[in-house]
């Protein structure tokens, strides 16, 4: 990989505490690293844990394990500490309809980060606004700075939420699904948005989505999530073109890739519905469990799959967690 | 001006001049004050509230001593004494413009009070969650539990105090908890949302969360729980009083009530002793009861009404 890393995740556990039964471990050992300037994609089905991961690095929630470190230090809870890892460490939310508040006025979600990392002053504070705003395509950013966020357009609120990331400069952008809410029509615009400021400032970014089309496209890298553990990754193209994993071979095969049928769809919908009924099934047992999470959906399922499977390397740099793929177990 | 032009005002910001920067607050209280002239249930109930206000503060200066005895026993309304006199002869307007302070101290003051502890109690643990906000919930739910009326009777009687300090003290007690409820379950729903979230990753600090992005939501039910809980206080003070229960030496138009009927005025049919009291008590209630729907009806664009514009010629 080039350069130094901007952001670099080892062990990241995260467990959540059930009023019921035992611990839920909705991330469990996610070591990943970011790159200036690269896209890092990060897919797998709903409740994957991709949120948990992505609220746990945006300091929303406390880690039960794993470290985090930023440009190669380790960030402690100090107070200052926290605010220097949020100033280089922004997130972009899912919803924009959710993610500004109501009661204040688009200069107002600008104007409160710049000041609260001194990039910029009282007195220059209304130009630095405007000239974020420019940065994300909103003209006139005289206009749009006053209006208050029921008076735009899902497309241009999510463009202020992104315009609110980038205020305090960071190094590192973790953008959760941050066209799923969006109307199809715009979410493109958004995403190359995206990719334009990635490239211009340098960011380390986090793509998390569902759909296996984007993150092909904007993403240098792919990380398939499956149930809190990361089962494959690798560099795009490969991760989607001859994906190793079995999960990741039934979500390349469920997604609609551009040019589908009408019949394709509808079997990609079928597989789909079919899975949800399995997750459901297993989403009611123990969590905590030793093992392939997937064994149970896997068409290829073996007797070691009770036992944990190795991370074993199919290609340089693209590697499966699985059984399938270890030289001895054939 | 149109009917689009009346209804956009209504919209927060679309009169396009709210900079959350120093710079417009002038035309911020101009933009605000015009919303409120709008609702003519909040000019009425305004109006009401600040005549009230104004004879609380200047009233007692006017008059003359509302407690000496000054004329014949039990007369009624005429030219010296506009709202007759007492059994011991005093003068009953004198006491009515006098006792209006004491009144609306005891109203403000436990609503205030009440208010303040239901938003701490209420804000403050739906914010801070785990254990505190287990703990104050489980309190609000003891307070509440216990029948209001009967403890404050209860309490009331047994301090014996010359001031309406330890009244007002009960009422706030006893008044908060099911606003506090009410704001806790609002937090809770806010605390969480994206936009709070999205502060702390700002690297807002707590306080700041709380009041500049979680308190703005909750305004309008704080605003219409306190102008309630003035009512309310005024109301039980003057319930109190009639009982007999409480400081009775303060002027306050519960405290005339309770004298008026010790002294038969009800049996003898001294209208002018009783009547005055309780329909001061009426309109003050009214009023504050219009400033809330007035209120209401701004905030809440679902109540908007519609308002044919004046045309003029
Ligand atoms: N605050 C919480 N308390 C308890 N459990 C939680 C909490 N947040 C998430 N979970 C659980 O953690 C698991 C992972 O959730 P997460 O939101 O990270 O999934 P996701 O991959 O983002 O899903 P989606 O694609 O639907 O957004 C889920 O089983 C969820 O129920
Ligand atoms: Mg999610």
């Amino acid at each position: 990989m080039s350069g130094d890393a901007a952001l670099d995740v080892r062990h990241l556990t995260v467990e959540f505490i059930q009023r019921s039964g035992p611990k839920l471990r909705a991330v469990d050992d996610v070591s990943l690293t970011l790159y200036p300037g690269a896209t890092l994609a990060l897919v797998g089905e709903s409740g994957s844990g991709k949120s948990t991961i992505v609220r746990a690095l945006g300091r929303l929630l406390k880690p039960s394990g794993g470290e985090v470190l930023l440009g190669g230090r380790p960030s402690t809870l100090h107070r200052s500490d926290v605010r220097e890892y949020r100033r280089h460490v922004q997130l972009v939310f899912q919803d924009p309809f959710a993610s500004l508040n109501p009661a204040h006025t688009v200069a107002h979600h600008l104007a409160r980060p710049l000041l609260l990392h001194a990039q910029a002053t009282r007195r220059d504070v209304a130009e630095r606004v405007e000239a974020l705003l420019r940065s994300v395509n909103l003209v006139p950013p005289g206009d749009i700075a006053r209006k208050y966020p029921h008076e735009l357009s899902g497309g241009q609120r999510q463009r202020v939420a992104i315009a609110r990331a980038l205020a305090p400069s960071p190094q590192v952008l973790l953008a959760d699904e941050p066209v799923s809410m969006l109307d199809v029509s715009i979410r493109l615009e958004i995403l190359n948005l995206l990719d334009e400021l990635k490239s211009e400032r340098d960011l380390a970014m986090l793509y998390v989505t569902h759909d296996l089309a984007t993150a092909r496209h904007f993403s240098s890298e792919i990380m398939v999530m499956y149930r809190g553990e990361i089962v494959e990754r690798g560099p795009s193209d490969e991760v989607i073109l001859s994906p190793s994993h079995p999960y990741t071979q039934l979500l390349a095969s469920a997604a609609p890739m551009p040019g589908a049928t009408r019949s394709a769809l509808a079997a990609a919908r079928r597989t789909r519905q079919g899975a949800r009924a399995v997750r459901d099934a297993e989403r009611r047992e123990a969590t905590v469990e030793t093992g392939c999470k997937f064994r149970r959906r896997c068409p290829h399922a073996m007797p070691q799959c009770a036992s944990r499977p190795p991370d074993v390397e199919t290609a340089p740099g693209h590697s499966a967690r699985c059984w399938l793929f270890d030289q001895g177990a054939r | 001006m149109t009917a689009v032009g009346a209804s956009t005002l209504l919209e927060p910001g679309s009169a396009g001049a709210l900079r959350p920067t120093g710079g417009g607050v002038g035309h911020r209280a101009i933009v605000a004050t015009r919303r409120l002239l709008r609702s003519s249930r909040m000019v009425i109930g305004l109006v009401l509230l600040v005549f009230f206000v104004l004879v609380a503060i200047v009233g007692p200066h006017l008059v003359g001593n509302p407690n000496a005895f000054v004329g014949p026993s039990m007369a009624g309304p005429s030219a010296r004494f506009w709202l007759g006199t007492t059994m011991p002869g005093q003068n009953i307007f004198y006491q009515l413009v006098d006792s209006t302070s004491g009144t609306l101290e005891v109203g403000f003051l436990a609503g205030a009070l009440a208010t303040l502890v239901s938003v701490v109690i209420g804000i403050g643990g739906g914010f801070v969650g785990g254990y505190v906000d287990e703990l104050l919930a489980l309190f609000s739910n003891v307070i509440l539990i216990i029948p209001g009326l009967p403890l404050i009777i209860v309490v009331a009687s047994y301090v014996k105090s010359s001031s309406l300090l330890p009244t007002i003290l009960i009422i706030a007690f006893t008044s908060w908890a099911g606003y506090a409820r009410v704001l806790r379950g609002q937090t809770l729903s806010i605390r969480n949302r994206d936009y709070v979230l999205a502060a702390r990753v700002a690297g807002e600090k707590t306080w700041r969360i709380i009041f500049v992005e979680i308190l703005p939501s909750e305004l309008a039910v704080i605003v219409s729980n306190f102008i309630f809980m003035v009512i309310f206080a005024i109301l039980t003070q003057s319930t109190l009083a009639f009982l007999g229960i409480g400081d009775l030496s303060t002027l306050t138009w519960g405290n005339m009530l309770n004298v008026a009927n010790n002294d038969e005025a009800l049996t003898s049919g001294a209208w002018w002793w009783f009547v005055p009291p309780g329909l001061c008590i009426a309109l003050v209630g009214t009023a504050l009861a219009l400033v809330n729907f007035g209120l209401d009806e701004i905030l809440n664009p679902r109540l908007r009404v519609y308002k044919a514009p004046k045309v003029r010629r």
